[in-house]
C-alpha cells in the first residue's frame, strides 16, 4: 500500500515537471517572450530592458532552472492588470472554479451513472434506445452553445434562473449542468458497456446461485466491478471537465480561474495566462492521483500486488 | 480486413448507428464542398436592409433567407455552409497531420523500443498531464491566432492518442512472421517499419482518426468561440456563435444554427467512429 | 421411483437470432438421498444447461423451459417464483463452477462471499457468519483462516480458490451439491486433492451430489451411478461398475475405449471419437449420435430410442438403443 502510493506520488511530481516544462517551451521557443508578458504598445525600450531583466540572454539549460525555480515558489510574475502577482489574482479565484468543477462531477456521476445502470439492466427496450441516444447527442453537443440555449431558454425566456455570475445555488445550476453534460454523456455509455461485460462474468453467475438478492447482486457483484472501468475514466473526463469550464466560466461569467485566463488573454496579460494555466493543470494531476487511489481502493488487485 | 471492400460495406449497410453517421457525413461533406455552387448568397455579403431576419419557410421567395440573417443581414445558411467547409478542413488537416507525426512516433517507439520507447512513451504521458483545451489555450495564445496555427494546436493535442495505440500494434505486428523474416534477410529498419509495419497499423490509425476528427471539430468550435480560432469576417461555426451571443435574446437563430451544425456533425462523425472501431477491433476502446 | 430430486421431461431451448438450440432434451432421472450421480458427455451436450436451468440460472430470454418438472423437497422447482428458488439456490442446493479464477468476485474478501450465503439463509449476523466462515475455511482445509478470510480472491492459489467455492457452497449445509467440472481448470495433483475434499465432506454432512465432468477417470473414482449425455439426453444410465464393465450405448462405449484399463482409476480426458457434434439447431429425427456410429442401424436413422432398461444387465441400467451392443461387439470379435 505504501509502496503504490509513493509510486503515484512520484508520477504525480514528474506529470507536474511536465506541465512546467510544456508552459516553459510553448512561452520561450513559440513566441517573443517579452513581446508575449509585456502589454501591447510596449516601446522597444521597454521589451529590451525586460528582455535583459528574463535573462534571454542566457543559456536556456539557465532559463529553465530559474523558470521551474520560480514556478516552484508560485512566482509567475506581476500581472500589470491587476499590478499585484498572477498567482494572487489567479489563486482567489480558485475556490470558485472547484464549485463548478466539484458540482458538475458530482452531478455527472449521479445522472451518468443512473443512466447507465438504467440502460444496462433494460436492454433491448426502448428505454436503452431512448437513453443511449440522448448520451449520444449529450457527447455531440458544444459546451459553449449548450450553455448558451440554456440561459437563452430558463434564464431570458422562463426567469428561473440568473443569467451569470455567482453566489447562489440558482446561480451554480445552469453551468453546473452544462458542465456535466459531456461527463454524464460518457460515464452512461461507459458504465452501459461496463455492466453489460459484468453481466457476463462467472461471479455474478456464482452470486446468483448463492440465493443473494437481487439488490445484494445488483450492489456488490455487479455495481461495484463496473464502477472500477468508470473511475480510470473519471481521470481523463476531469481534463475534459476542467478545460470545459474554461468556455462555462466565460458563458456564464462565472468568476473562476477560466474566466480569468480568457481575459488575460485578450489583454495579453501573459503572467496571468501562465499562473492560471498551471493552477489549473496542477489541480488535474492532483484530482488524478486521488482517482488512482480511489482506484486502488476500488480494486484490491491494484492496491495489493 | 479479409473479406475486402465488399464485407466491410455490407456490414455497415447493415449496422444502424454506423449507417446514419456515414451518410450523415458523406452529406455533409458534399454540401458544405459544393457550398460556392449553390444558390446562396456569399458568406461576407452584407445587406444591411435584410438583417436579423428570422427563419422563413418560403423559401420559393426571390431572396428568402432560410435560416435568417445575422445583425449585419449576412445569410445564415450560406454562413453555415462555408463555415462547415472551414471546420471540416481544418479538422481534417489537424487529424491528418496529427496522425502522420503520431504513427510515425508510434512505430518508432514501438520498433526501436528501449530508449526511445520509453522517452515518447513519457512524453505522452506529460502531453497527457495536460488538460487539452488548456494546452490549445496556452499555445495559441502564443502563436496568435490563425488557420494555420490553428491546425497546428489542435494537430498537437491529437498525435498522443495516435502514437499510443499505434505502438501498442506495432508492437505485436514486430513478432510476426513476415517481420521476423524480413529482419533475418537484414532488411533496413526503416525499410521493415515503412513497407511491413505502417500497413499494419494504418486500419487501427483510421479509427482513431474518426473519434479524433470529432474532438477536434468540438474543440476548433470552442477556440473559434474564445476568438482564439479562426478570425472574422471568414465564418466559423464556433466564431458565429460568439458573434450571436449579443443579440441572443432577440434573434435566437444567429446562435442556435451554429450550434446544432456542431452537434450534428460530430454525432454523425461519433457514430461512424464508433462502429468502426466496433468493427476493426473493440479492444481500442 | 422417489428421491431427493425427481427430474422429468426436462425439456430446455435457446431462442437465437439464428434459430433455436435444442439444448436439453426429455431429460429424466431420479436421485437418491446421499447418492452421487456423474454426469458426463463431450462439449455441448447439455449438462451444464440442465442443471443451471433447474434453478432459473439460465439467461432468459434466449433461455426457455419448454416442458418437465423438477421435483425436489415436494415442490416442483420449475414453478417456484423467482423469490422461492432464491430461497433454494446457495441453501438447500450449493453449486461449485468450473473456473476457479473467475467465478469469485475479485474485488470482496474471501470472508465475505463465504458469509454471504450465511446471512442470507441462516439469518446470521454478519459477526456471527464471519465466524461460521472461519469454520468453513478450516473445514475445506485451508491453514490460518481467521486471516485468510480477510484476503481477496487473487491471493489464493487456484486449488484454494475452489476451495473456497466449496466452502462456499456448503455454507448452508446443503441437501445437494452440484459440482460444474470442478477440476477440469486445476492440474492433476489438485485434482486429487479436491476429490478427497469432498468425498469427506459428503460422507460428514450427508449431501448428494451431481458431479459434472468430462474425466471418465474421476467418475470412477466418485460416483455411485454414471449418466452419460449426448446432444441434450441421457443416452445410458447405470451404476458406476456396470457402465464401466457393460456399457450398452455406443457413444459410452467410445468413451470408455480411450481409458487403457477401465478398473484403474486413470485421470484422462474424454476420449474423441470422430465426426461432428449433432446440430442442436436442427435436431436429426432419429439418434443424434447415428450418424458418428459404426454400429448404427437403419433404424437410428429413423426414430428416436426411449431410455429403457437395458436386457439382461443389473437392475437400474437404462440405455436408450436400438442395435444390441454386446451381440455386435462379439460379433465383430473385440468385445473386451
Ligand atoms: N445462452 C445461450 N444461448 C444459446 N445457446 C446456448 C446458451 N447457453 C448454452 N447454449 C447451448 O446449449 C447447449 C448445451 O450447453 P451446455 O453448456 O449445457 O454444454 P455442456 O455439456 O455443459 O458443455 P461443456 O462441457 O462445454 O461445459 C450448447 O449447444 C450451447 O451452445
Ligand atoms: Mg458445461
Amino acid at each position: 500500500m505504501i509502496r503504490f502510493l509513493l509510486g503515484r506520488l512520484g508520477e504525480s511530481a514528474l506529470a507536474v515537471l511536465g506541465v512546467v516544462t510544456i508552459v516553459f517551451i510553448v512561452t520561450r521557443l513559440l513566441g517573443d517572450p517579452a513581446i508575449l508578458m509585456l502589454p501591447v504598445g510596449a516601446t522597444p525600450e521597454q521589451l529590451a530592458s525586460f528582455r535583459a531583466e528574463l535573462g534571454i540572454d542566457r543559456p536556456l539549460v539557465v532559463q529553465y532552472a530559474d523558470f521551474l525555480w520560480n514556478a516552484v515558489r508560485g512566482d509567475f510574475g506581476r500581472s500589470f492588470q491587476h499590478n499585484r502577482p498572477a498567482i494572487e489574482v489567479v489563486a482567489e479565484r480558485m475556490p470558485a472554479t472547484l464549485e463548478l468543477a466539484s458540482s458538475a462531477i458530482a452531478l455527472g456521476l449521479l445522472i451518468g451513472g443512473g443512466a447507465g445502470m438504467i440502460a444496462a439492466m433494460n436492454r433491448g427496450t426502448a428505454l436503452e434506445v431512448f437513453v443511449m441516444l440522448l448520451a449520444l447527442l449529450g457527447q455531440a453537443t458544444p459546451v459553449f452553445w449548450l450553455g448558451l440555449m440554456l440561459i437563452l431558454f430558463f434564464a431570458v425566456d422562463l426567469g428561473w434562473f440568473p443569467t451569470g455570475g455567482a453566489g447562489t445555488f440558482w446561480h451554480l445550476a445552469l453551468p453546473a449542468l452544462t458542465l456535466a453534460t459531456f461527463t454524464s454523456a460518457s460515464i452512461a455509455r461507459l458504465l452501459r458497456s461496463s455492466v453489460i461485460d459484468v453481466l457476463r462474468e462467472d461471479y455474478v453467475r456464482t452470486a446468483r446461485a448463492k440465493g443473494l438478492l437481487p439488490r445484494t447482486v445488483m450492489v456488490w457483484h455487479i455495481a461495484r466491478n463496473a464502477l472500477i472501468p468508470v473511475a480510470t475514466m473519471v481521470g481523463i473526463l476531469a481534463g475534459e471537465l476542467l478545460g470545459g469550464s474554461v468556455i462555462t466560466e466565460t458563458v456564464f461569467a462565472w468568476p473562476g480561474v477560466g474566466r480569468v485566463i480568457i481575459q488575460a488573454i485578450e489583454v495579453k496579460d501573459f503572467p496571468v495566462v501562465q499562473a492560471g494555466i498551471m493552477m489549473i493543470a496542477v489541480t488535474f494531476v492532483s484530482i488524478n492521483f486521488l482517482v488512482d487511489l480511489l482506484y486502488g481502493v476500488l480494486d484490491p488487485r491494484i492496491r495489493l500486488r | 480486413m479479409g473479406g475486402g471492400t465488399g464485407n466491410f460495406l455490407r456490414a455497415l449497410a447493415a449496422s444502424k448507428g454506423g449507417l446514419i453517421g456515414a451518410v450523415l457525413l458523406l452529406a455533409f461533406v458534399l454540401l458544405t464542398a459544393a457550398a460556392p455552387l449553390l444558390p446562396v448568397p456569399g458568406p461576407t455579403q452584407s445587406n444591411l436592409r435584410a438583417r436579423l431576419q428570422p427563419p422563413t419557410l418560403s423559401l420559393t421567395e426571390i431572396g428568402a433567407h432560410p435560416l435568417g440573417t445575422d445583425n449585419i443581414g449576412r445569410d445564415m445558411l450560406s454562413r453555415i455552409l462555408h463555415g462547415g467547409q472551414l471546420t471540416l478542413a481544418v479538422g481534417a488537416a489537424a487529424v491528418v497531420l496529427g496522425g502522420v507525426v503520431g504513427v510515425l512516433l508510434g512505430i518508432v517507439a514501438g520498433y526501436r523500443g528501449g530508449m526511445w520507447d520509453r522517452v515518447l512513451m513519457r512524453l505522452v504521458d506529460i502531453q497527457l498531464a495536460f488538460p487539452l483545451m488548456l494546452l490549445a489555450l496556452i499555445i495559441a495564445a502564443a502563436l496568435g491566432p490563425s488557420v494555420r496555427n490553428l491546425i497546428i494546436v489542435l494537430a498537437l493535442t491529437s498525435w498522443t492518442r495516435y502514437a499510443r495505440i499505434v505502438r501498442g500494434q506495432t508492437l505485436a505486428v514486430r513478432e510476426r512472421e513476415f517481420v521476423q523474416s524480413a529482419r533475418a534477410i537484414a532488411a533496413s529498419p526503416w525499410r521493415i517499419m515503412t513497407r511491413h509495419i505502417l500497413p499494419n497499423v494504418m486500419t487501427p490509425a483510421l479509427v482513431v482518426a474518426t473519434l479524433e476528427l470529432a474532438r477536434v471539430i468540438i474543440l476548433e468550435a470552442a477556440l473559434s468561440f474564445l476568438g482564439l480560432g479562426v478570425q472574422p469576417p471568414w465564418p466559423s461555426w464556433g466564431r458565429m456563435l460568439a458573434e450571436g451571443r449579443t443579440y441572443m435574446a432577440s434573434a435566437w437563430w444567429i446562435a442556435a444554427f451554429p450550434g446544432l451544425a456542431i452537434m450534428l456533425t460530430v454525432l454523425s462523425v461519433n457514430l461512424l467512429g464508433d462502429w468502426l472501431r466496433d468493427y476493426f477491433d473493440p479492444k481500442l476502446k | 421411483m422417489s428421491g431427493i430430486l425427481d427430474v422429468s421431461g426436462l425439456t430446455v431451448r435457446f431462442d437465437t437470432p439464428a434459430g433455436t438450440v435444442h439444448a436439453v432434451n426429455d431429460v429424466s432421472y431420479s436421485l437418491a438421498d446421499g447418492e452421487t450421480l456423474g454426469v458426463v458427455g463431450e462439449s455441448g451436450s447439455g449438462k451444464s444447461v440442465h442443471v443451471l436451468a433447474m434453478l432459473g440460472l439460465i439467461a432468459r430470454p434466449p433461455g426457455r423451459i419448454a416442458g418437465g418438472s423438477v421435483t425436489f423437497g415436494g415442490r416442483d422447482l420449475l414453478t417456484l417464483s423467482e423469490a422461492e428458488l432464491r430461497d433454494v439456490r446457495g441453501g438447500q442446493i450449493g453449486f461449485v463452477f468450473q473456473d476457479p479464477m473467475t467465478s469469485l468476485n475479485p474485488v470482496l474478501t474471501v470472508g465475505r462471499q463465504i458469509a454471504e450465503p450465511v446471512i442470507r439463509h441462516r439469518g446470521l449476523s454478519p459477526r456471527q457468519a464471519w465466524q461460521r466462515a472461519a469454520e468453513l475455511l478450516d473445514l475445506v482445509g485451508i491453514a490460518d483462516p481467521e486471516r485468510r478470510l480477510r484476503q481477496y480472491p487473487h491471493q489464493f492459489s487456484g486449488g484454494m480458490r475452489q476451495r473456497v467455492m466449496i466452502a462456499i457452497a456448503v455454507a448452508c449445509n446443503p441437501k445437494l451439491l452440484i459440482a460444474d467440472e470442478p477440476t477440469t481448470a486445476l492440474d492433476v495433483t489438485v485434482q486429487a486433492q479436491i476429490l478427497g475434499l469432498v468425498r469427506d465432506l459428503k460422507a460428514r454432512m450427508g449431501m448428494s451430489v451431481i458431479w459434472i465432468t468430462h474425466d471418465m477417470g474421476v467418475v470412477a473414482g466418485l460416483a455411485d451411478t454414471v449418466q452419460v449425455m449426448y446432444g441434450g439426453r441421457i443416452v445410458e444410465r447405470g451404476p458406476v461398475r456396470a457402465i464401466f464393465k457393460d456399457p450398452r450405448n455406443a457413444y459410452t462405449w467410445g468413451l470408455l475405449r480411450a481409458l487403457p484399463d477401465h478398473g484403474q482409476r486413470v485421470q484422462r480426458r474424454l476420449h474423441q471419437i470422430e465426426g461432428q457434434p449433432p446440430d442442436l439447431y436442427a435436431p436429426p429425427k432419429g439418434d443424434p449420435f447415428a450418424p458418428r456410429n459404426p454400429f448404427a442401424t437403419p433404424r437410428c436413422f429413423e426414430q428416436i430410442p426411449p431410455l429403457v432398461p437395458a436386457a439382461g444387465a443389473v437392475p437400474g441400467h437404462l440405455v436408450a438403443a436400438w442395435y444390441d451392443l454386446p451381440r455386435l461387439l462379439a460379433q465383430r470379435g473385440d468385445a473386451r
